[in-house]
């Protein structure tokens, strides 16, 4: 029985480079020696860390606790000393510095005790707590917290779980290894999200140029005790993103700025699967995760990685640095960022380390004029004009940007891979989302003050009221016996009711005028703000250099 | 620094430009076996004269000239041009219709990618209106002609105006098969003694068709090479076809078959690589649709009840005008959006 399967629109068919590091095992990164965990691990608020400089932390140990919401935990991803709590340049494509929680291991490499959670028998808020505390997030490169997303919420389940083997960008094979050498406990952590969703299919979406993966997979589903079908999907970037997955499988589409839930179906990517069984059924939080390193280096392969290695102490282990060597990006070609120093440490969301040179990543000839070819268009997988958008991105017309839907660009690049004048659409998409958002953040802050001046001219006038109030009760009380029931005091009240009212009301009023776009947004979108926020500073200054070139 | 993509497919401007040249040339060389080699001469001359011009122009606006004279555009232009003239036409008529494409209708308008108008259409249009007496001497099919003039012979004629020793300019020129249903339809003839004409071939003009059908050709390579998309074309034809039909069914006798419009004048040349610039035309899927259906209908309605031969130039140039409207209402439907959402 072969599923019906649906097609997005758009997409491209960039060269896969996958070969070069799926021929090596996974290996199992040495301790390096220290370890650099960031606070900003997630989508959402930072951690707050627990620990002081020079305490003495267990493997597993937790050492930044959730704050807020949408945030989760982190942990020491070894036994030894905490040597600094400090800025630290993060894997960020702002390049800003993080905070983050040195550790100098002890090379005992000393377990916390830890125990298996008895999910089944446990209170479901409890469960999520607790994931939320052993630091569970998307690994798939969204990271956000699990434990929010494995909340069934009102509809109390979702009837389709699908489980993200996609993979679409070229390079990374993080996921296929994962799937290759342990599908079962892939498929042990879906048990768990199964349960936690109430849902009736679990299927796994894996592109078909991975077919080892599909067939473990398919081997350990034939070994789970409830159905899961493992769906092969064709090879289409970016057919891997949960948007595009979603429609692929089921046809249907995640409404603008909403959440998959809405349309009945979870999506996690199977790396996130495999932390949730080692936390469940392990009591293990997340301190290490699988990633590809490859590109320009002798011996590209995946390895388990702890949480915090410097990107210097990973990519040593492929080998010596080429001399051709002209930079190092985290994620894969087609959405991947920069990285700064050999210093960042490796978070949540490193997939993969690709190591670039001139050779394999020529620059792009200098851009010409679009031509409104509207290749960009045909390619883009989210049915957005990009001509459009950058046209108006460009001309700094922000409000027609929202109106041709900036919004729902996913940043996958495919506009840019395939335009002819190799203009650098996404770079204009990015700029003009942060402009957007730091205007509004401006205006926020600019209501907020006006609502402050207005209390205070409020006030001052309550007050010269009151004074005269006081005055006049004064002089009445020397003409005559005043009485504690004063006719002034409840006239006074009144005012203040009244004064109190127009208070509220323009407050109301200024809430009612906050810019569109920014309300009621559901965690994704806060996601992807803080990721916007983040890349801001720098985007700014490039598209400054830009323009003064 | 760039942010990613970091890589991207092996495409550019030139490749693009390059492959519609390409794609021009089996018309061409059907167009000189059936017509002469006058049309080499022409062709040569605009793009000449295009390279020249544009050179000057991009200099002027302080940009690099390489990549712009590289990116072929000029050239596209100005053989579309030339394929829209009389083959035979004097040497300045080139020229400034050239000049207009290029400087005024492609560069007063901001250069590459911002112009409004179709550049060789301009120029054609502009030519027509200030020159119609020379817009209608063609070269006569070699099959009909009096005499062949050789490359030489051609080239001497457009630069100089003078033919061989004892040539009359009847014996190499004559009217178009359009032109000539017009004139006699004006006299009172039904169409079907018209076509008895030695000028009209099975479908279209004599000679003539071949070279229509070697550009139908070539413009379905290039919807295989994904140079265009089918849009236009197919409603650019089908749009001409059924106004055409339907003229036809009302009265055979005045209004001659579909078959021999789409056979005929600027036609498939206009569909496939006129109405396709892709910077003056629609962008949007149905926009295509709307943009094409109407240059076709225009097409019909300005040759058979207008005042000019062959309409498909001032078809193209109305419908560029409604371009800026046709995308802003046909904007397709994004991902994750209920209903068809028009951005003004
Ligand atoms: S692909 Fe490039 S040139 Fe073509 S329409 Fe898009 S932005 Fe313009
Ligand atoms: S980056 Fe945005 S506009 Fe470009 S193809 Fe992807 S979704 Fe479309």
């Amino acid at each position: 029985m072969t599923r019906q399967l649906y097609e997005f629109n758009g997409g491209v068919h960039p060269e896969e480079h996958k070969h070069a590091s799926t021929s090596r095992p996974i290996g199992i990164a040495p301790l390096p020696r220290i370890l650099i965990v960031s606070l900003r691990q997630h989508i959402g608020q930072p951690a707050k860390p627990i620990v002081a400089v020079g305490e003495q932390v267990l493997k597993g140990q937790m050492i930044g606790q959730a704050e807020g919401y949408v945030s989760v935990a982190v942990h020491a991803p070894t036994s030894g000393t905490v040597t600094a709590i400090a800025g630290h340049a993060a894997a960020h494509p702002s390049g800003l510095t993080d905070l983050c929680i040195t550790i100098a291991p002890d090379g005992a490499d000393r377990w916390i005790e830890h125990s298996a959670l008895d999910y089944r028998n446990m209170d479901p808020s409890h469960l999520r707590n607790q994931l939320r505390d052993l630091g569970i997030a998307g690994l798939g490169g969204a990271v956000f917290p699990s434990f929010i997303k494995l909340n069934p919420g009102a509809t109390q389940k979702v009837p389709t779980l699908v489980l993200n083997g996609g993979e679409c960008e070229p390079w990374i094979t993080c996921d296929d290894m994962l799937m290759r050498e342990r599908a079962a406990e892939i498929l042990a952590g879906a048990a768990v999200m199964r349960y936690m969703l109430h849902s009736d299919e679990v299927l796994v979406g894996i592109e078909d140029n991975k077919p080892e993966a599909i067939a473990a997979m398919q081997a350990a589903a034939s070994q789970c005790d409830f159905p899961v079908e493992v769906v092969t999907v064709p090879t289409l970037y970016p057919g891997g993103g949960a948007k595009q997955l979603i429609k692929t499988l089921t046809g249907k589409e995640v409404p603008s700025g909403g959440r998959s839930t809405d349309v009945g179906v979870a999506t996690f990517n199977v790396g996130t699967a495999y932390a949730l069984h080692r936390a469940v059924n392990h009591g293990e939080p997340l301190i290490s995760r699988i990633v590809t390193v490859t590109g320009n280096v002798h011996r590209p392969q995946n390895f388990e990685v702890l949480i915090g290695t410097p990107l210097a102490e990973l990519v040593r282990l492929t080998g010596a640095t080429r001399d051709d060597t002209s930079g190092y990006v985290m994620g894969g070609p087609m959405m991947g960022f920069d990285l700064i120093s050999t210093d960042v440490p490796m978070v949540k969301a490193t997939n993969c380390i690709l190591v670039k040179s001139l050779a394999l990543f020529p620059p792009p000839p200098p851009a010409m004029p679009c031509i409104r070819c509207t290749r960009c268009a045909q390619a883009c997988p989210a049915d957005l004009q990009p001509q459009e958008l950058y046209w108006f991105a460009r001309a700094k017309n922000f409000g027609k940007t929202q109106e041709y839907h900036l919004f729902d660009c996913i940043e996958c690049g495919c506009c840019s891979y395939v335009c002819p004048s190799h203009i650098p659409l996404v770079q204009y998409y990015r700029y003009a989302k942060s402009e957007i958002w730091a205007k509004e953040k401006d205006k926020k802050a600019a209501d907020l003050a006006r609502e402050r001046h207005e209390f205070r001219q409020l006030r001052i006038e309550r007050e010269q009221q009151e004074r005269a109030a006081k005055l006049a009760l004064k002089a009445s009380a020397k003409l005559a016996e005043a009485s504690p029931e004063s006719p002034d005091d409840a006239a006074n009240a009144a005012k203040k009711a009244a004064i109190q009212a127009a208070l509220e009301r323009a407050k109301e009023k200024k809430e009612g005028v906050t810019p569109r776009n920014i309300e009621n947004l559901p965690p994704e979108k806060l996601q992807e703000i803080a990721e916007i926020e983040a890349r801001r500073a720098k985007i700014r200054a490039m598209a400054k250099d830009a323009v003064e070139k | 620094m760039l942010s990613s993509p970091y890589i991207a497919e092996q495409s550019s401007v030139s490749i693009i430009m390059l492959k519609v040249l390409a794609a021009l040339v089996p018309g061409i060389a059907v167009y000189v076996w059936l017509f002469g080699p006058a049309i080499l001469v022409t062709l040569t001359l605009a793009s000449v004269t295009a390279l020249v011009l544009e050179t000057i122009a991009v200099r002027l606006r302080g940009w690099p000239a390489k990549p712009f004279l590289m990116d072929g555009s000029a050239l596209v232009t100005a053989w579309l041009l030339a394929l829209s003239l009389p083959p035979i036409a004097p040497w300045w008529l080139i020229v400034v219709g050239t000049f207009f494409a290029i400087v005024v209708a492609k560069h007063l308008y901001g250069g590459l990618g911002n112009n409004l108008f179709n550049p060789a259409m301009v120029g054609y249009a502009v030519l027509i209106i200030s020159f119609p007496v020379q817009m209608t001497q063609w070269s006569a099919p070699l099959s009909l002609a009096g005499a062949h003039l050789s490359l030489l012979d051609s080239a001497q004629y457009i630069f100089t105006g003078i033919l061989p020793d004892g040539l009359k300019l009847d014996a190499i020129s004559s009217a178009t098969p359009l032109d000539t249903l017009r004139t006699q339809l004006q006299l009172e003839h039904t169409v079907r003694e018209i076509t008895r004409l030695p000028i009209f071939g099975n479908l279209g003009g004599t000679g003539g068709e071949a070279v229509v059908l070697m550009f139908l050709l070539g413009g379905l390579y290039l919807w295989l090479a994904r140079i265009i998309t089918w849009h236009i074309p197919a409603a650019f034809i089908a749009g001409l076809w059924i106004t055409g039909g339907l003229f036809h069914i009302s009265d055979p006798d005045r209004y001659i078959s579909p078959w021999f419009h789409l056979a005929t004048g600027g036609v498939m040349l206009g569909a496939f690589f006129i109405a396709t610039d892709p910077v003056t035309g629609a962008t949007t899927p149905r926009g295509k649709l709307i943009f094409g259906a109407g240059i076709g209908i225009l097409t019909y309605l300005i040759r058979t009840l207008g005042g000019y031969p062959d309409g498909v130039a001032f078809a193209v140039l109305l419908m560029n005008i409604m371009v800026p409207l046709i995308d802003a209402y046909t904007q397709p439907k994004v991902y994750g959006h209920k209903q068809k959402e028009p951005a003004e």
